[in-house]
């Protein structure tokens, strides 16, 4: 944006341009319930899919025998991996997966075969009627045995999925300060609301088909459902049905082929829908990890060394787990000035569930580690959590540890200074007092439970800060599209950008009325029907699909001037756009957008690229990160000691957001992010026994409710970023990050105060890990 | 397929007996999770409580010093007045369930029928020397609370019995309910514990949930606790509460599952003792 | 008596409701017979609130009643609180407030709210986080939530 634009834009806010905070165009219709999920379509003639998943961890499969699903009345179709007419396996980096499993099954809840039938009912029984006959054998759970070679391959493609070092500098610097610790990060859920479904609608020759599904980049699901069903690409139409929240476990295949292959095998329409269990097993989760980082500094706290190796848990398929490898190990040094460093590390392929993108991909593990390192630092060199993150934060032009220059506005400091100058809560342990003089129950760690009084509990506070990578790595070409058409006063945009509920449909308008001068902004339909948008996720669509809205419209606005100038005689390069007007800058002329493009039909279409990334070398030097953003955030908890129970009090957060395009949904993704940081640090976990999952449903993989999640208060920092085309950064990512360690140290330091001395280096954090 | 919605007690049992294996279904809070998950499902016939005037209204009767808590009594309605402060504990219990929705549909009986050892109300009907009312086309029996809960999910009803009325003493003196669970709300129970004091009797109860196949009371602890009370002053001291605790975790025979770890469970349900009985008195001088 | 065909109220129009399977949740009867789509299911457990409809005048997890045992009740779903095209306050709020993100849990917490501001006029912050427990959205956070619950409590004449 030219300086001329910006204060343009900076002078009275036109209402719904950038910078105001319109309500989303799909609102009135989520509140009314009106809204299509891609749970709510159907068809006339619409049959139901469902699909038989392994109960082991590994096994082979000896015989399949279906005739029993074909005696129950209604149902149609069977299917397994013999039906799949294209390529047999898919994936988003290797394609190691398989459609349906043939001779292994390698984690518990892998697809093995299909039905499709009347009704969800009959399509259940089906499943229940399916006879497979599996030889059991001993599952790979120890990702420290995968790494050493002692079990025999589960996959042909190898056990471990990645290896990379990192060697930066001198690997033999030292200092009088050296800490160390071994940390654990379990398996997060994305647990987005919204459960898988998808239609498949197939054309009536059976050699092409339109999917209606919920997912995060509607042209790689159509690659990929495109090899397996043996069809040209341009045959596989997708179409957006409204997601439910995504935050990653929707960039990797689920029900997509599945519900094609039914489809066009009967000639008929054909849905399906998980339920929450088989939500946990179908997707993909956030990787569990154990990182081990030894951090050498000066007496005064300054980074001097970090050596460090980090496993990740990839589980069954390798999905995105090299990608989140090289996310977790290229900020081994966090948003911190550091001259060395060497880094080992490994995404490992076990029988645990597949592992891939989950919100942070891979930074919140980092960061869980460096951030308790730093406290760590801080403690040793007897200086505060802010102080020793002050001395060493990162600025503009200093180097991560892979060589790369962060050439992004850094404004660590900043971000540190401007969350410490938000007011501490006034609310006391236990919060205030009822009318009656009573305590507030609620406010206390327990909550409902009731199970402390105010002078059982303990306050701390504790500091987390971070540093993010936005869009695509290692040489990666994320690009997105946009198509803008003006005439007659209103603007139409198409983008295969997929809405997960972020807002990105509500600042397309707002670029659009702001560059183009029209407040008629209509949304064309989310499908395949424009070039690739790429994934929502990486805290990317901002600035990718942000920028090629803006591009778009921007080349629409070329052709205005180009009109305006023919018709009235004047350069394009003296007109601009002013509030809902042309105006000649040398001249008089001043007409209104809607006469200017009346009976017009301009129509361009922008694809926007970021400049190219590298890949990392066997040192794991090289700029393999396109743009960096960073956050502060500071937790004030309340801790019962005794029974090991937390109530977060206040979460305080200055983020680095660049220019906040819409700043009511900037806040939304700040306090959302923050509350799936704080799950991890309290709640949230897969657990998996014996490779068996034993929480596949919300009384058990617990959420944070209204009673778990605190006032946020929050400060946006606003340095526009002069790489972003908007001076817009992704702010989806960084809340989730150092959150989690922010309510981790917290927790530490009250413990401190009541003079107990806990590590915490594992999250969730149990109560049993406070009070024993 | 029937599901029968009867109005009168004597209508439901009328349809039990002709259907024994009927699936009963009081507030669905429990049944109807197990529905969905298709872990059960009916055979033949549904008989839904719900709708039963009998089981939903309670009463109290001062001179035999009780109230009877209909069946289908939920945990809103136990929360409101008068029957709040006629049994407090019971109000704290209901207001730890979940939420409102779940609130307006579950029920007392429901949660006497499912027998989890988790159930919220239980240890508060188990430390108040609660009665169970079973009706069946036979006639009725009246069975301590104590006696019904037999095992992990497991009642001494007998087949065409329905659950009628919980009958519960009233007590002169402090009741309260206490439960630990991971985060704020809508937890099911890791450790749970009620403590109540009888100051006519001179006696406390201590009942508690998730730390063995059933609630559980605790003898040993009670009697402690009992005999150290100051009764005159209404004190007691923090000695006596560190043993009371003690004992509270002695008396429990909690197991490690994917919620929690039969160690860390032990502790809390010794915690909660302590903190209750704390509640219940104000300090004394530590002897 | 038999149930193969029963007749629920829903928003003051009565269904018939044919081929309900034995234990059918109301959940799946007002969204799969009925066609009523509004209610969602997240979790078939009563642990999200995403399918909270009012029976009788109470809020309920739709997923938690047998839908054959509902008959003769006053059902009330998010269809039915406002007509399509004019919000109720707390929808609207919902809307200003950026309270809405993926919307999955958005029918649900209306539902909620408008028990909530039945039942409390002016609730504190306490209140509505302890009343909305059982209501659970993995976008928002909460914050903008209770903004929007607040601003309607104002409007409507209470205080915050």
């Amino acid at each position: 944006m030219t300086v001329d634009e910006r204060s343009r834009v900076s002078a009275p806010l036109r209402p719904g341009t950038i910078g105001d905070s319109p309500v989303r165009p799909d609102g009135i219709e989520k509140v009314q319930g009106s809204y299509a999920f891609s749970s709510d379509l159907s068809a006339d003639g619409c049959l139901f899919g469902a699909t038989l998943r392994s109960p082991h961890p590994y096994a082979r499969i000896a015989s399949i025998d279906v005739s029993g699903a074909w005696k129950i009345s209604g149902v149609e179709a069977v299917i397994d991996a013999s039906d799949v007419p294209g390529q047999i396996t898919y994936g988003l980096i290797a394609e190691d997966q398989p459609v349906f499993a043939s001779e292994f099954v390698r984690y518990v809840g892998e697809p093995v075969a299909a039905v499709a039938a009347s009704d969800p009912e009959t399509a259940r029984r089906a499943l229940d009627a399916i006879e497979v006959t599996y030889e059991v054998l001993t599952p790979l759970l120890d990702p420290e045995v995968a790494i050493a070679g002692d079990h025999p391959l589960i996959h042909p493609d190898g056990n471990v999925i990645r290896h990379q070092r990192i060697v930066h500098g001198d690997p033999a610097a030292s200092g009088d300060i050296v800490v160390e610790g071994t940390y654990e990060i379990g398996m997060q859920d994305q647990a987005f609301l919204g459960l898988e479904a998808a239609i498949a609608h197939p054309d009536p020759g059976g050699d092409g088909v339109e999917l209606h599904v919920a997912t995060q980049w509607l042209h790689e699901d159509q690659k990929q459902i495109a090899a397996c069903l043996g069809m040209p690409v341009d045959k596989v139409r997708l179409v957006l049905g409204g997601v439910g929240g995504a935050f990653g476990a929707r960039e990797d295949i689920s029900l997509q082929v599945h519900t094609c292959l039914l489809a066009l095998r009967l000639g008929r329409p054909v849905r399906m829908a998980y339920s929450r269990a088989e939500s946990f097993l179908g997707h993909v989760h956030r990787h569990p990890a154990t990182i081990w980082m030894r951090h050498h500094a000066t007496a005064q706290g300054r980074l001097v060394n970090i050596e460090a190796r980090f496993v990740f848990d990839g589980g069954a398929y390798a999905s995105t787990s090299s990608a989140v490898l090289t996310n977790g190990i290229t900020m081994t040094q966090g948003p911190y000035r550091c001259e060395n460093g060497t880094v080992d590390g490994f995404a490992v392929r076990t029988n645990h569930l597949p592992c891939g993108a989950m919100r942070g991909f891979g930074a919140v593990q980092a960061c869980f580690a460096y951030e308790s390192q730093m406290d760590k630092i801080a403690l040793a060199a007897g200086i505060s959590a802010e102080e020793v993150r002050l001395r060493n934060a990162m600025r503009t032009g200093d180097l991560l540890l892979t060589g790369q220059p962060v050439l992004n506005v850094a404004p660590v400091e900043d971000c540190i200074r401007e969350t410490a100058a938000l007011p501490m809560p006034d609310e006391p342990v236990g919060g205030f007092a009822m009318p009656d003089g009573s305590p507030d129950a609620m406010r206390l760690p327990g909550g409902a439970g009731r199970t402390a009084d105010a002078p059982d509990i303990v306050r701390g506070v504790g500091w987390g800060v971070s540093i993010k990578n936005l869009m695509y790595s290692e040489k990666f070409d994320d690009y997105s599209t946009a198509r803008c058409r003006l005439s007659d006063g209103v603007a139409t945009i198409k983008f295969a950008t997929a809405e997960v509920g972020q807002g990105f449909i509500t600042i397309a308008q707002q670029i659009a009325r702001t560059i183009l001068g029209v407040d008629d902004v209509v949304l064309d339909r989310i499908d395949t029907g424009v070039g690739s948008a790429g994934s929502t996720s990486a805290s990317r669509q901002t600035w990718m699909s942000g920028g090629a809205v803006d591009a778009a419209c921007r080349a629409a606005r070329e052709r205005l001037f180009e009109a305006v100038g023919a018709a009235y005689g004047l350069e394009p390069i003296q007109l601009m756009i002013d509030g809902t007007d042309v105006v000649d800058t040398i001249g008089d002329l001043r007409i209104p957008v809607s006469e200017a493009s009346a009976g017009l039909e301009i129509d361009e279409t922008f694809e926007y690229h970021h400049p190219p990334t590298e890949e990392l070398d066997e040192n794991g030097q090289g700029n393999c990160h396109t743009a960096f953003a960073f956050v502060a955030h500071r937790a004030v908890v309340d801790v019962d000691p005794e029974l090991g129970l937390v109530k977060v009090v206040q979460i305080a957060t200055a983020q680095d957001v660049g220019n906040a395009l819409n700043p009511l949904s900037v806040i939304g993704q700040i306090e959302g992010g923050i509350a799936q940081g704080l799950g991890l640090a309290l709640m949230e976990e897969i657990i998996q026994i014996d490779g068996v999952i034993r929480n596949p449903n919300f009384t058990d993989y617990l959420l944070p409710t209204f009673l778990d999640m605190p006032p946020v208060v929050a400060t946006l920092i606003e340095q526009p970023d002069p790489h972003a085309p908007l001076g817009a950064k992704g702010v989806g990512e960084p809340p989730c990050i150092s959150s989690t360690p922010a309510v981790v140290a917290a927790i530490r330091d009250a413990l401190r105060k009541a003079g107990v001395d806990r590590p915490l280096e594992r999250v969730p954090v149990r109560p049993s890990d406070i009070c024993f | 397929m029937t599901v029968a919605v009867p109005n009168t007690l004597t209508d439901a049992v009328q349809l039990l007996e002709e259907h024994p294996s009927a699936f009963l279904l009081g507030g669905g809070t429990d049944a109807m999770v197990e529905i969905n998950d298709g872990h059960r499902r009916p055979d033949e016939m549904v008989i839904a409580l719900n709708r039963v005037a009998d089981l939903r209204s309670w009463r109290h009767d001062p001179t035999a010093g009780t109230v009877t808590i209909g069946a289908g009594v939920t945990y809103t309605e136990l929360m409101e007045e008068p029957l709040a402060s006629l049994l407090p504990a019971l109000a704290e219990a209901s207001r730890t369930v979940g939420s409102p929705q779940i609130r307006n549909a579950g029920t007392l009986g429901g949660n006497l029928g499912t027998c989890s050892p988790a159930g919220d109300g239980l240890p508060v009907l188990a430390a108040l020397d609660a009665e169970v009312l079973l009706v069946s086309s036979h006639g009725r029996r009246t069975v301590p609370v104590q006696d019904f809960m037999v095992g992990v999910k497991r009642t001494s009803i007998e087949p065409g019995e329905l659950i009628a009325e919980i009958i519960v003493p009233l007590r002169t003196g402090w009741q309260g309910y206490a439960k630990v669970g991971v985060r704020n709300a809508m937890v099911i129970a890791v450790a749970s514990a009620c403590l109540a004091v009888d100051t006519d009797a001179r006696r406390i109860a201590i009942a508690l949930g998730s730390v063995g196949p059933t609630v559980m009371r605790c003898p040993d602890a009670e009697d402690h606790l009992s005999n150290a009370v100051d009764w005159s002053s209404g004190t007691v001291s923090d000695d006596a509460l560190g043993e009371f605790a003690r004992l509270v975790s002695a008396a429990s025979t909690p197991i490690t599952d994917h919620r929690s770890t039969a160690d860390y469970r032990r502790h809390a349900v010794g915690v909660l003792g302590r903190r209750l009985a704390r509640r219940a008195f104000t300090q004394g001088a530590t002897t | 008596m038999s149930n193969e065909v029963f007749t629920l109220r829903v928003n003051g129009i009565d269904h018939d409701v044919a081929d309900s399977w034995l234990g059918e949740s109301l959940l799946d009867v007002l969204r799969d017979r009925i066609g009523l789509m509004g209610s969602k299911g997240a979790c078939t457990q009563g642990e999200c609130g995403s399918c909270s409809v009012m029976v009788e005048g109470s809020l309920v997890c739709s997923c938690l009643v047998m839908g054959a045992t509902a008959v003769d009740q006053e059902i009330v779903t998010i269809e039915g609180i406002a007509p399509v095209g004019a919000p109720s306050d707390v929808q609207q709020a919902f809307v200003d407030a950026g309270a809405v993100q993926c919307g999955f849990c958005t029918p649900g917490l209306v539902m909620a709210v408008h028990d909530l501001l039945e039942r409390t006029g002016s609730p504190t912050d306490t209140e509505i986080r302890e009343e909305l427990a059982g209501n659970v959205c993995r976008c928002t956070g909460y914050g903008r939530i209770i903004d929007a619950v607040q601003q309607v409590a104002v409007r409507r004449g209470g205080s915050a």
